[in-house]
């Protein structure tokens, strides 16, 4: 789960990260006045988004007047913000961040993640900051510092001494930054966060570190414990769908294509995906219904992938282990007799009780397209799906 | 003699009172596993499907000698059980739990370590399918009949793509030695490379097959290996090829954070180590059977 850039620094804050002071606004007019509230002549108001790259997008602005600072926020709020990490339909601005501006003298990359190699925690810092990481690793890899964290007795100040000299800071600010270093972690390994970044992390013209940006995730399976982390959820900047699906228990993916999957098993449902684009279609989306689905949770299955315009066929693909194919095939049947569904529906079954399944199908007398091979499946749906236009568009010719 | 679990596997099952565990437990035993006994705090003395049920996994192996666990705890608690179970003198745990915290798992990884190699538990899963070594034993809750006894190991990170795969050799009467689901999760108790490193040393096994996906570097690591050390064929194939990046594809492991991560770049690296790549999921039972007549 991702949090707004201003909720991850006032919990970093809590963890001795120091931040400039800033205030959070719902309107252009209280933004006019967090920036008197502030003071001084200079300040930054920030789009809050759930999404990296704000600035080149527009959704930073440097303000000197409190007119100036209404009018950059007014058009931003009700906006949507497109950056590269939103895809093209952006998300939407409903809060913005003021802060009062500073000078900088240095800009520093600063993450926290969990690195999947060694299984720890992993710290990694760069001298080059302001720049994406991504692009940091491409251009300067020599800048980059890295150090793994021991889960046993956590971020020990050498090896935080040791980051801090290797980014070139000088005596005096090393041990400001050992703080800011044991901060992150300990907010990092408290709340169960998934990252931490900080990107600038700045040396201030009168001398301090300060958290100019920061990014926090946290791990969906922690979330139990941690009920001041979970009540962060803004879901104004997720897929209405694919919290609609969290909210139900099924996890999905929105994409692109007209061919809906309906599927169990997180594998076998990203493999269904490849072989419709293999038989010439495109996957309008990643589901997996989960073991043990019930009649009703199919039916529900179904409700979700119908509610994305862009569907023209759906596929069922089952291969029951812990699930059984005939409450599959039940559920089917019930979302075709309740949705009134008038696109082509592709059922493939397979595993425990496949014929059972099979059976309540072809009884149904529902004009469902049955088959055996995950290949067959996908061939047929995407066949069904060309016929169906090219029907339609005879129709329309015919009109 | 197969990897992990054979007839002999004295197996316990930690949280077999709740429903899934229950309806586990009898499919395992129906299927001839050895199940000697449970584990449930506070539920001692109880039986289920037959076998007695302990407070604690020290005193289960005391009494009936087991040296195997399937872990069914809900994922709040699944850690400490996994702990439970190394610290108890458990040889092999498999983990079928989904949603168990990221730092948890650490910490699971961490604590291993106190253990001399040749004491550490041996851990597969978390949120996996299991273990089967078709016709001896079954450690999990995949269905049982779609696996014949064979000479393929297949290594899985997904449950029913691997289903996918063992029913795609049935068909063709190809039988597998055994099967491994090292689990969706981002931290994991045994990876690719730690697999193909058994099934190398095993006779019973004579091509491997991988079956991968988007996220994390495990595959990557696999084909370095597999180049260096492996010298019984492998086949693999990587899901998501259609998969956006930056995004969470169920499993909680299946993200493409990084590069070398999506499907076709694991696909290029595990090309490049020599492994016979299925180019989509309805072939991989075809390309395994053309591996093994050309072996």
């Amino acid at each position: 789960m991702d949090i707004h850039e201003y909720q991850a620094k006032e919990i970093l804050a809590n963890f001795g990260v120091d931040v400039p002071p800033g205030g959070l606004a719902y309107s252009p007019e209280q933004a006019a006045y967090r920036a008197r509230e502030l003071g001084g002549d200079k300040w930054i108001v920030k789009a809050q988004v759930h999404a990296g790259g704000r600035g080149k997008a527009g959704g930073v602005k440097l303000c000197d007047s409190e007119n100036d600072m209404y009018e950059a926020c007014d058009a931003m709020f009700g906006r949507k913000l497109v950056t590269h990490q939103t895809g093209p339909e952006g998300k939407g601005i409903y809060r913005v961040y003021v802060e009062s501006a500073v000078q900088i003298d240095r800009e520093i990359y600063l993450g926290f993640v969990l690195d999947r190699s060694s299984q720890r925690v992993m710290i990694v810092a760069s001298s080059e900051g302001g720049m994406e990481i991504e692009e940091i690793s491409e251009q300067r890899p020599d800048s980059i510092v890295r150090s793994i964290v021991e889960p046993a007795v956590g971020l020990q100040e050498f090896q935080a001494r040791e980051i801090a000299f290797k980014l070139g800071l000088e005596a005096g600010l090393v041990q400001h930054m050992v703080r800011t270093l044991q901060g992150c972690y300990a907010a990092f390994s408290e709340l169960d966060a998934t990252m931490v970044e900080i990107n600038p992390l700045v040396i201030t013209g009168d001398n301090r570190v300060l958290a100019l940006d920061a990014k926090m995730s946290f791990d969906d399976n922690a979330l139990f414990r941690h009920p001041q982390i979970a009540e962060l959820r803004d879901k104004s900047q997720e897929d209405p769908r694919e919290s609609r699906a969290a909210d139900r228990g099924l996890s999905y993916v929105g994409l692109d294509g007209n061919i809906g999957c309906i599927v169990n098993g997180a594998g076998l449902a990203m493999a269904t995906m490849d072989t419709i684009k293999l038989a010439g279609g495109e996957p309008a989306n990643f589901l997996d219904i989960g073991g043990g689905a019930s009649p009703e949770r199919v039916a529900k299955a179904f409700r979700l992938v119908l509610s994305d315009q862009n569907v023209q066929a759906i596929l069922v693909n089952i291969f029951a282990g812990i699930n059984r194919c005939d409450w599959v095939a039940e559920g089917v049947v019930l979302a075709l007799k309740e949705l009134d569904i008038d696109i082509p529906v592709v059922v493939r079954l397979a595993g425990t009780n496949v014929e059972e399944g099979q059976k309540i199908l072809a009884q149904s007398g529902l004009p469902i397209i049955r088959a055996t091979t995950l290949m067959e499946a996908a061939e047929r749906a995407v066949g069904a799906w060309q016929n169906d236009l090219t029907q339609a568009t005879r129709m329309m010719a015919l009109k | 003699m197969s990897i992990l679990l054979d007839r002999e596997s004295r197996v316990i099952v930690q949280g077999i009172t709740g429903r899934m565990a229950r309806f586990h437990t009898k499919d395992m035993i129906k299927y001839g596993t050895n199940v000697v006994g449970g584990v449930v705090p506070g539920k001692g003395g109880e039986t289920v499907e037959g076998v007695p049920v302990f407070n604690t996994v020290k005193e289960a192996v005391a009494a009936t000698g087991a040296d195997a666990s399937l872990v069914f705890v809900p994922p709040p608690f699944a850690a400490d059980s996994i702990m439970e179970a190394a610290d108890a003198g458990i040889r092999y745990c498999v983990c079928i739990t989904d949603g168990i915290p990221a730092q948890d798992m650490i910490r699971v990884k961490r604590y291993m370590y106190r253990y001399p190699k040749d004491k550490r538990m041996v851990l597969t899963g978390p949120n996996c399918a299991g273990t089967i070594s078709p016709g001896k034993a079954l450690l999990g809750i995949m269905p049982g009949h779609i696996y014949l006894p064979g000479h393929v190991g297949i290594i899985g990170r997904s449950g029913t793509l691997g289903y996918e795969a063992a029913a795609q050799l049935k068909e063709r009467g190809i039988g597998v030695s055994t099967s491994v689901g090292i689990g969706g999760d981002p931290i994991n108790g045994s990876s690719f490379r730690d697999i193909l490193e058994r099934f190398e040393q095993d006779e019973d096994t004579h091509v491997i097959a991988m079956i991968g996906e988007i996220g994390g570097p495990q595959e990557a690591e696999a084909a370095a290996f597999i180049s260096d050390h492996i010298t019984k064929p492998v086949i693999a194939y990587v899901a998501g090829l259609t998969a956006p990046k930056g995004r969470t594809m169920g499993h909680a492991g299946a993200i493409i954070s990084a590069f070398g991560e999506s499907a076709s770049e694991k696909v290029e690296i595990l090309s490049a180590a020599g492994v016979t790549v299925a180019e989509n999921p309805a072939v991989i039972g075809e390309t395994i059977a053309r591996v093994m007549e050309a072996a």
